[in-house]
Order: structure tokens, then sequence, then C-alpha cells
């Protein structure tokens, strides 16, 4: 194992210093003078909007693309990267938030793809490999099969996996997409815990996220940027959510999560007795016209097979489900929209939006039906219902016709809302409605969501960020490990009552 | 078909279907200039009765490949239909209405049985069509053995083939037009279509929008079965005689033109425009090869490499076009399989 | 400092897993068994000698031709190609003898091979380089090789009278009552296997067949590898068509025609996943042995031979079936803990 210089010796001495970086496509400027210092031993978070110039930045350090202009320095030395292989040979590893292993090879040989220990007459060495990849799990302070297919393992357990393949490419840099998107409490505990052992081994973290509690706990300096520019590098303990919201945004960002306080009337959504065997069993809620219903929990308590159920992409066991008194179908999409469901699913990438398709026929797909004529879709009707509203929900795209894989995060999410918006839908289900997207739009959609309620929408949302979860519901739900085990009033709801039930501890 | 508000006139006129379109005057023109015997009323009647059976199963199956999956069967089914209905009429069914219901039927329930692979049991419809593809050709050799049944009335192949008074073209070309029409409609102008679009492209985001996919998937290689099961009508009545062996190879064909047409094999894009082009395209350019004595073996190899040509084409233009805009193709980081 | 643990997955998992692949090849092998019992109750002279060579001999072909199919299918892809390259080849094979009596067989052999080598180059380069998909490469391919085969074969046929007496031996002599055809099969066999398992570039064919953008982000040289498997299966395509001549004396344009369908079978049956990443060419060997039992125990056992066929395609369907309901099982042990019921 390579020795780290300890931290004293080269407290002066970034790891890693980006300097006036330039990046363009085309006319579009995506990094301009970008600045970044990576101390060894430190977690040093990078913040930023969507388009702020994060993931341009981490292509560049991962060697995916090559500066215009400015300097990136190891040690004090000059660098430049012709692409990922010699990024990695540098020592920087990027964990992106979706890990790609390989589902028919083991962990093991997931790890050491392409560099398999040899023995003799070059055959690769399955017991030294099996070895060193156990060894690369104790130093991480996890328990890992290292024998079994990577098929199958959760998010967490894949990053894991990526971890420790880093690891064992004696990374200096780790740098950490969103890691915690799709994580549990548990679950980032753990994950924080590896990485004070990499720090502590001298290694720099860069982590990336929009959860700036997580930020907060975990990093010690933070840095800001904002239209592709470097705006502020700071201790974490000198600066305040504000302060740091404020310099993400450029502007004052009054309440992140306008709750409005609304009249609560009649039941729109009863579930009863609703059961998936190995997912979810006697789960029983209601959600009533104009409240906010969360639905808190780890990851894996079955929050989303539960909604997914509902909506009919699953089907369940037992149990029923009744839209406006009447009994709904089970496994039956089609006619949950009709009874007037609407569900904004977890992934917009994968489950939210068809990429290749344009903004306009994604917004139009769920009412195809009721926007043709005697059956038939001439263009005309489509073209208007998509025009208002994505004007509705502020959307910004070159043009209707313009393949929804083009916009932001942000602007894709409210392409998803704003096609189930067009349903007109009486209950509306979101699932991790501000996942991945940037600050501002974040108040937008809490803002609509609030706004639904008033009209008399009953939302029932799913999502892991606390603060949301506070901020935003009159009621949370929680469950655990497949079971309804506490309904909150938001009068009663804090970190430690949520939590103590996700936990099952209630 | 990359839909939008309004599409630029030029992007239409280079569009792979005008290309086709374009392709094919140029084989009539120049085939017609060079080669005795192109462009006569006798040619284009042979064209078109070669053709029939393509545009029939090519119909169906450009939606089955929007989709994103492939009917590698059509030609087993089309052999097995012309076996049934050989076995049939010695069974002493000679009413050609019904024959005709049940071979519809027939092909039907084998379409079905591929949807049912493919959307119940979940199976790859790669996999699944090379397994019916040897199934169908098998049981048709179980059906005929070595046999052939060619004694059908005379009338029947005079009537199947017949021209449209006045002309040299068969009048079934209408029913291929009727058939284009539908499947036409149903593609550009109904929610179905939009569905259809959305599926290729991304089955799990068209299914969280209330599309029932497997559903939809299911109909679709029904349609194929029964068109095929159509074509194996026609093909009889067309060679008036049945045998194991029929349309063996037909695949070839089919996908050619489908691929030829601009649908993309990998689903999401392509439409029926361009595909009747290619069916077209192909037709004219055996037929006046023949013409020009080329063996019927070469035929072949020009047609598997116009295969190749069709999808080696296109991606190495827009590799060519992605490197000219220096834009350097970065593997999806975002995409899983 | 040992952190709360990871939820402990299904302890017996990896090695549950590991039992499942080999169970798939024994399940295949005990397939065989029970066949070749089954057929020798109904008529004992089927496990006779001369039988078990003709079996043998038969499976040969097929097994050489399925191991060059496994290699392309684990890096999820296909190559319906081989049937027309093996037909170029026997032809070739017969040509050279014609033409050049005095030609060492060992030249012949390398020709073979080094045709469909050439042949699988092509395949390979098409695909590899313009990134297209190897269903419509190989559809495409498997009629232009068969046109350029008759083509040149025009009217022509290469009797065994032309062949030298050396080479046809090859196809009956045997060592120890082994045909030596055969041998070149285990040798083919045991030479892929091991490849395939204990090296580097091998492990990197099951990598990219799992999943060939990760594949690629990893820095293994995909085109490299899958325009390398077209190339050994062209190749080892090659061998078959010289073994083919080999055996069968006479050669014409119809050498091999139609066979893809029966390789593919084989590869499926012996439980390599269509979809790449999983499997083995024992299993494929295994697969093509099974296929050409079945040919030879149906008339025993009284069938119709015009039921093969169609027995093909019933395998090949029960096959992706019988793996699919595997893999829905495998995963969802793998998957763990869940929600617990009541």
């Amino acid at each position: 194992m390579k020795r780290f210089i300890d931290l004293g010796r080269n407290a002066v001495t970034p790891v890693l210093a980006l300097s006036a970086v330039h990046k363009s496509f085309g006319a579009v400027a995506a990094l301009r003078e970008a600045r970044l210092e990576l101390h060894a031993g430190e977690a040093h978070a990078l913040l930023g909007e969507n388009g702020a110039g994060k993931s341009t930045l981490v292509k560049v350090l991962a060697g995916v693309h090559q500066p215009d202009a400015g300097s990136i320095e190891m040690d004090g030395r000059p660098v430049a990267f012709g692409g990922p292989a010699d990024a990695r040979a540098a020592g920087i590893a990027v964990i992106y938030q979706e890990p790609t292993l390989f589902p028919d090879l083991s962990i093991a040989e997931n790890i050491f793809v392409g560099r398999q220990p040899r023995r003799s007459l070059r055959r690769i060495d399955t017991a030294a490999m099996r070895s060193r990849a156990a060894e690369l799990f104790d130093r991480l302070g996890v328990r890992m099969e290292v024998d079994r297919p990577a098929r199958g393992l959760s998010i967490a357990d894949q990053q894991l996996v990526e971890i420790a393949k880093a690891l064992s490419f004696e990374a200096r840099v780790l740098v950490m997409d969103e890691p915690t998107a799709a994580l549990s409490g548990v679950e980032v505990d753990r994950l924080f815990a590896v990485v004070r052992a990499l720090r502590e081994r001298g290694a720099a973290v860069l982590f990336i996220s929009h959860r700036l509690d997580e930020v907060f706990a975990l990093c010690q300096r933070i840095t800001v940027m904002r239209d592709g520019q470097w705006v502020s590098t700071d201790p974490a303990a000198d600066l305040t959510v504000d302060q740091v919201v404020r310099r993400m945004v450029g502007r004052e960002v009054s309440a992140l999560f306008p709750k409005q306080d609304t009249e609560v009337r009649e039941a729109r959504l009863v579930v009863r007795g609703l059961s998936r065997a190995g997912y979810f069993q006697d789960v029983d809620f209601t959600v009533h016209s104009g409240e906010i219903v969360a639905l808190a929990g780890l990851v894996g308590a079955g929050r989303s097979e539960v909604i997914r159920a509902v909506f009919g992409i699953d089907r369940y066991d037992r149990g029923t489900v009744e839209v406006s008194g009447r009994r709904l179908p089970a496994g039956n999409p089609r006619a949950a929209i009709a009874a007037g469901i609407a569900l904004v699913p977890e992934d917009r990438r994968q489950q939210g939006l068809v990429m290749e398709l344009s903004v306009q026929r994604n917004t139009t797909l769920p009412r195809r039906w009721s926007l043709a004529r005697l059956g038939l879709l001439w263009g005309a009707a489509e073209r208007r219902t998509a025009q208002t509203w994505t004007q509705r929900l502020n959307v910004t795209a070159a043009r209707l016709g313009a393949p929804v894989s083009t916009l932001s995060g942000g602007n894709q999410q409210k392409v998803v809302l704003a096609k189930w918006l067009s349903t007109a839908p009486s209950v509306l289900i979101v699932d991790e409605p501000t996942r991945g997207i940037d600050i501002a739009t974040k108040a937008e959609v809490h803002a609509l969501l609030s706004g639904l309620a008033a009209e008399g929408v009953a939302v029932l949302m799913v999502s892991s960020e606390l603060p949301e979860v506070l901020g935003m519901a009159d009621r949370v739900l929680v469950m655990h490990e497949g079971r309804l085990v506490a309904d909150i009033a938001r009068a009663g709801a804090t970190e430690e009552s949520i939590m103590f039930a996700a936990t099952g501890r209630a | 078909m990359r839909e939008s508000a309004r599409r630029p006139l030029w992007t239409v006129l280079w569009s792979w279907d005008a290309l086709v379109i374009v392709a094919l005057v140029l084989v009539i023109a120049v085939g017609t200039s060079t080669i005795d015997g192109v462009g006569t009323p006798r040619f284009y009647r042979f064209v078109v009765l070669e053709a029939i059976p393509i545009a029939l199963i090519a119909l169906p199956l450009t939606l089955v490949i929007i989709t994103g999956e492939i009917d590698l069967s059509v030609a087993s089914t089309v052999g097995l239909t012309c076996c049934v209905l050989g076995q049939l009429w010695h069974a002493g069914v000679t009413s050609l209405p019904l024959l005709v219901v049940l071979s519809l039927l027939l092909g039907a329930v084998l379409g079905a049985l591929n949807g049912v692979f493919v959307t119940v049991f979940g199976l790859p419809s790669l996999a699944v069509t090379i397994g019916t593809l040897a199934f169908y050709r098998g049981l048709a050799y179980v059906v005929l053995g070595d046999r052939a049944v060619a004694d059908y009335p005379v009338s029947w192949t005079r009537r199947m083939i017949s021209p449209i008074p006045h002309t040299t073209i068969p009048w079934f070309v209408f029913v291929v037009g009727a058939l284009a029409l539908v499947f036409g409609i149903l593609l550009y102008a109904t929610p179905v279509g939009r569905a259809l679009y959305a599926i290729g492209n991304n089955d799990v985001a068209a299914g969280f929008s209330g599309i029932a996919v497997l559903r939809t998937k299911f109909w679709l290689f029904v349609a194929t079965g029964a068109c095929s099961a159509l074509a194996g009508v026609f093909w009889t009545f067309r060679f008036a005689s049945a045998r194991a062996d029929n349309a063996t190879g037909l695949e070839l064909s089919v996908i050619a033109a489908v691929l030829l047409g601009g649908v993309s094999i990998f689903g999401g894009r392509g439409g029926l425009v361009g595909v009747l082009a290619a069916v077209a395209l192909l037709g004219v350019l055996r037929n006046a090869l023949q013409l020009a004595d080329v063996p019927a073996n070469d035929l072949t190899i020009v047609t598997g490499s116009l295969l190749i040509l069709s999808v080696v084409g296109p991606n190495l233009a827009r590799q060519a076009r992605d490197r000219l805009r220096r834009r350097r193709p970065i593997p999806a980081l975002e995409r899983t399989q | 400092m040992i952190t709360t643990p990871a939820p402990v997955r299904a302890r017996g998992a990896a090695t549950f897993a590991r039992r499942l692949l080999v169970a798939r090849e024994l399940g295949i092998a005990l397939a065989l068994a029970l066949l070749v019992a089954v057929t020798t109750i109904r008529n004992p002279r089927f496990l006779s000698a001369q039988s078990i060579k003709d079996l043998l001999l038969g499976a040969t072909i097929l097994a050489i031709l399925a191991t060059g199919q496994a290699i392309v299918v684990i890096t999820r892809n296909v190559d319906l190609s081989v049937g027309s390259v093996l037909g170029v080849t026997a032809f070739a094979t017969g040509v050279l003898f014609k033409d050049h009596p005095g030609t060492p067989i060992v030249l012949a052999l390398l020709a073979g091979i080094g045709i469909g080598a050439l042949a699988g180059a092509v395949n390979g380069g098409l695909i590899a380089a313009a990134q297209v998909p190897a269903l419509v490469v190989t559809l495409g391919t498997l009629y232009v090789f068969r046109g350029l085969d008759y083509t040149w074969a025009t009217g022509r046929q290469v009797n065994a009278a032309d062949m030298p007496h050396g080479f046809l031996s090859l196809g009956t002599r045997t060592i120890l009552g082994v045909p030596v055809l055969a041998l070149f099969a285990v040798a083919v066999l045991l030479i892929a296997g091991f490849v395939l398992r204990s090296y580097r570039s091998g492990r990197e064919l099951y990598a990219i067949g799992s999943d060939p953008d990760a594949a690629r982000l990893s820095g293994i040289p995909v085109g490299r590898r899958v325009f390398a498997a077209f190339v050994a299966s062209g190749a080892l395509a090659g061998l078959a068509g010289v073994l083919h001549a080999a055996r069968f004396g006479t050669v014409d344009a119809n050498a091999g025609l139609g066979s893809e369908l029966n390789v593919v079978a084989a590869v499926v049956v012996g439980g390599v996943a269509i979809f790449g990443g999983s499997g083995s060419v024992y299993g494929a060997a295994l697969g093509a042995a099974l296929l050409t039992t079945i040919g030879s125990a149906l008339p025993v056992l009284g069938i119709d031979p015009f039921w093969q066929r169609a027995a093909v395609g019933a395998l090949i369907l029960a096959a992706i079936g019988l793996d699919r309901v595997l893999a829905v099982r495998t995963a969802r042990r793998l998957r763990g803990g869940r929600a617990r019921d009541a």
C-alpha cells in the first residue's frame, strides 16, 4: 500500500489543484476561470446549482474532457489527462451516481476487471484476486462477500464496490457525485464512516451533493460555483446554510419550503390492507383532498413499492385501493389515470420521461386518447396542450420539438410534472420530487405542490429528505420493513420521531 | 420519425424516406434505359407479384421493430400456412373464403404464441423467434413432409393474380394498399402510434405513462402472424403449389426492406413510407438484375449486401458527422443498459 | 474502524450462484444420459461401438461450431454466418486438393482456418467499427458468403475420389476407439475453455456481454475483443469446414446449409445466455452432443424424422424458457432479505 504524505507536511501543497480552467462546448462556456484545491485528508464539498459547471469540472478531473485553458496540478506538478485512463493512473477516481458494475461477474472480478493478478503462464490468479478484494473491504471497514455476482446488489453496496475499486487503484482523490441520492439514513452513515476511513489514510474526497445538511456534517471545506465560475471556498465551520444557498443562487431565496396552510377536506385516496408478499404488508392509509401526506422511511422500507402498487405498475396480493369512493382495479395504470391518479416516478430518466422523444410528445403522452378526436391525432391539439402546460410550469426549452434529453434536470422534472398535471389529477403521487435538482427549481416544485394542495388535490409525497418532509407535510406516514408503523401529524413531526419510527424503534 | 411542432422543409427532403424514394426513381430510370425489358407493363407485373407477400409482412413487422422487438419466424409462418392450406384442401375443405379465414386464424395463433413467449414469459424476441422459426418450419415438414399439394383449381390461381382491368398490375395490390393505409394511419395519427414510439425508446417510462406495453406488443405479434398467413395464402395460389419449404429465406427480404426503409433495428425510429419504398426498390432491383442476366444467386449477394449497408451506412455517417462536429463520442455515463 | 456491517445478503448467495451454473451444465449432461438410456432400452444396438463413433463424429462438427458461437454469444452478439463459412471452406478444401493433389493436410487445415478467420474478420470489423447489431450483419453475410460460395461452385462438385486418402482417413480413423475428428473438437474445447476461464482477455468477453457500456468505461478494448471473438468464430467455422470435407468427401455448395439454427440451438440449450455475460463453451459442446443424439435417437424411438426440425425449435424455446425461470429465481435469492411477511 502506498504511503501517503501526512497531513502536516502537505498542508501547503494541495494534492490536486485546478486553476483558471476554461472549457467550452461550441458557443457555451461551461467553465470559466474555475478553481479548486484539494488537500490530502480532507472532505471537500463542491456545491452549485444545475448548470453551475460541477459535472463539467468532474469530467475534466476524470480526464473525459480536456480543458481549453488553465492548468491541473497534482502535488504541485502540472499534469495533463489524455483520457480517463490517464486520470485513473494519476490517482483520481470518480464514483458516479449510478454505479456501473458487471452483473454477471463476481464482486472481486468487478474490482479487478482488466487488471486481474496473474500467475504462471499469465493465467489469472483467482485466489490472489479474492484475498486482495477481501483486504480492500477490510480497509473500508465493511463486510462483503467477494465471490457473489454483482447482480442484485443494492445501490449502496454497489457504491462500496466502486469505492473499493478506486482504493485498489491507489486513488488519492475520490470524487463522489451525488453519492447519497439513493441511500437511506443507515447507508449514508456507513458511507460517511468509509469516507472518514479514506481521509485518515490521506486521500482527498470531493463531495458533490444537493443535501446541505449532509455536506455540513461531512465536509471540512466548501467550494461554491455559479454559472461556470468559482464563487468561494471556505471552511464549513465559517458558513451557514443561508450563506451557502445565497452564494449558489446569487440572490435571496425566501422560503425553501413555502408550505401554505390548507383546509383538509374529504378522503380522496383510501388504501386498506394492501399487501404484497416480500415487499409490504397490511398498509392502511388515507389521503384527503387538500393535504400533503409524506411517506417517509429508509430505502428498502417499501415506499416506492407501495405507491407503484397503488398506481398499478405492480400488482398486489391483498387489499383495496379506492379513489373518490370507487374501487380501483389492481395492476391497471390506465384505470388509475382515468380515476384521477397521477404518479411522478422516482427515476425521471428511466421512468418519468422518454428521453429521445420531444418535450411535446412527452407532455401529451398520458392524454393521448383524450386529445384524440374519433381516435385520430393531428398534432394541433397536442401542440396546444404542451404549450399551455410547459408555459404554466416555466419550463425552459429551446422549442417544444427538442428532445427532452437536452433539458437540465430541473426542467426535466418540470416536464414530468407538466405531463401529469395536464391530466387534472385528483390524487398526485410524487416519488422523490426534488432529487438531483437545483435549489431554485426545488423551491418552485414545492410551491407548486403547496398550490395544488390548496386547490384540493390530494398529494402523497415519498421523500428521503427529512427537511423536505418536515417542511411540506401535513402528516407523515412512516414505513419500516414493509409495514406502516407511524402516522405523525405535522405538529408532532420531528427528525427524531420520524427516524425512530423509520428504524423500527417507535 | 422525429416529430416536432413544425419541421423545416429541408429536413423532410433530406429524410431517409425521401432518399429511398429518390433511389427507387433512379433505379427505375437507369434500368428502363439500359436493360431490355425493364419498365414494361409485364416487368411491373412481376415486380408487384413478388413484392406483395414481402409488403404484407413488412407492414406489421415495421411496427414490431419500432417497439424494439423482432420476428424472425415470419417466413416459417408463411410456409406452415401453405402446408396447412394444402392439408385442409386435401381433407375436403373446398370453400376458398373458409380456407382464407382458417389460414388467418392459424397465422394469428402462431403470432400469438410468439407474443406469449415474449410478453408473458418475458423472453427476448430474438431468441424466441429463432426458436419458432425452426419450430414452425419443422411443423410444416411434419404436416406435409416431402410432398407438394398442387391440385388446386386453376380458377383460384387466376383469381388471385388477375390484373386490374386495363393494366397488368394484380388487383391484390389493393389489399396491400388498404392494409398500408390502416397501418399507416395507426402509426402516424393515432394514440396507438404515439405509444409505439414511446415503447420503442423506453418501455419502462411508457408503462409509467399508462401504456399497456405488453398487451400492445402481444397484439403486434398476432398481427404479424396473421399478415404472414395472408402472405402464405397468396403465395400458395400464386404458385399453385404448397410445399414445406415454401418461402424459405423470405425473412431476409422482409427485414432487408424494413431496415433499408429507415427503421432503426434498435426501435423507436422509422416509418412506413420508407419501408414501402424500400420494398419497391428491392423488387425493382431484383427483377431488373434478373433481366440483365445476372444469376439468381448473385441477387442474394446483392440483397445481403444491401441489408448490411442499410445499418452500417447510417452508423458510419453518424460517426463521421460527430467527428466533424468535434464532439467526441463519449459512452453514456448516466445510461444503464 | 469497523462500521455497521452491510445488510447481510443471503449468506450462501455466491455459492448458490456458482452451484447453479454448474447445475446447468450438469442438467444437460443428465438429459443426454437420460436420452441415451431411453433409446438404448428401445434398441440396445444404439449403444454399440459403431453408433457411438457415428454420434461422436456427427457431434464433432456441431460442437466446434458451437464453441465458436458461444464465444460470440457471450459478448452479447450472434454469428448467423457460420453455416455459410463452413460451406465456403469445405468447398475450398475440396478445390485445393483437387487442383493441387500434393498438398499437405496441415496446409489444408491452415487454409481453411485462415479463410474462416478472414470471414470472421469481415463480420467483426463491420460490427466493431460501425457499431451495428451483429444480428443484421451476420444475417447479411450469411447470404453474401453463401452466394459467393454458389458462384464459385456453380455446377462443380468435389468428389471423394479427388481427395487424398490420408485426408479422408482423418474422417474415419480412430485413436483408442475415439475418432480423430472428435479429438479435434476436444482440443478446441479445452483451449477455448481454458482461455475464457483463466485469461484476462477471456474474462473481458464476459464483462462485455454483461454490460457493454460499463466495459467501455472500464477501459476494456471492447471493439478489439468483439472483433477477436468473431475472428475466432469464423476460424472455428473454417476448421469445421475442413473437417466436414474430410468426413464426407463429397462437397458441393450446399455444405452447412441451414446449420446456423442448429448451432444457435446447441449454444442456447447448453446454457449460454442469449443476452451474454454467462455460460461456458463446455455447456455449448454438451448442447451440441444432445442435439446430435436427438437426431440419431428419433428414428430409433420410432418417431418420424420429420419431427427433428420441430424438435430443435421446441428445444430452443424450452431452453431459453428454463434459463429465464432460473435467472428470475436466482435474482430473487441474491437480492436477499426484503420485508418480512407476517
